[in-house]
């Protein structure tokens, strides 16, 4: 029981309650579009969080460095990924939750609102 | 750490129970693809528990594999069609 490992098994905990909270709001919320804000915030920042306590606990090894390593690549794609799967789903023409107020990207494409 | 890991299978669990409801095809894309990130931080805390360094390398590979496979969904979603 070094401070390496207990520091790195708080930001795991950390990491996976990110992780159960951003699955929670993935089952939970109304529409693709408040699932996909929801899911891919919590759970990249959840997934970041693992690395960064693999990290913390292996230190400056190989291990250690990959895991440093992952956390870039991440935060790099996966919100790529969820813009273009969002651009996606409104070009597909999945209707907005009826509480929704408004809709910038419909108004940017310049298409009459279809009710 | 083994509690970890039955914390997020569970939460894999979830996410195909919202691929199996989703009432539009975006919607299971996004299960899928929330999917493919929760494997890469399970295999991540595979590769300490059982502490072989390569599978942090499979982690690394399946951050761009999941991210080229949610790309080309994305794709097909707006255009019908994977060319150009």
């Amino acid at each position: 029981m070094t401070w390496n490992y207990l520091v790195g098994m708080f930001l795991i905990g950390v990491g996976v309650a990110f992780n159960a909270l951003g699955c929670l709001g993935l089952l939970r919320l109304p529409d693709v579009y408040n699932r996909l804000q929801a899911a891919t915030k919590c759970v990249t920042f959840g997934t970041c969080g693992i690395f960064l306590g693999i990290f913390v606990m292996k230190g400056f090894t190989g291990f250690g460095i990959k895991a440093l390593v992952g956390i870039p690549f991440l935060l790099l794609t996966s919100p790529v990924a969820a813009h273009a799967l969002a651009r996606g789903a409104h070009i597909f023409g999945v209707k907005l939750w009826e509480k929704s107020v408004i809709d910038r990207y419909r108004e940017d494409r310049g298409d009459q609102p279809k009710l | 750490m083994n509690t970890f890991f039955i914390i997020l299978v569970a939460c894999c669990f979830s996410c195909l129970i919202r691929a199996w409801l989703g009432k539009s095809v975006p919607d299971r894309m996004v299960a899928i693809d929330i999917l493919g990130i929760l494997a890469v931080g399970m295999t991540a805390m595979l590769a300490v528990m059982t502490d072989r360094d390569f599978l942090i390398d499979v982690a690394l590979c399946w951050v761009f594999l999941s991210f080229i496979g949610t790309l080309a969904l994305a794709k097909y979603l707006a255009h019908k069609t994977l060319d150009e």
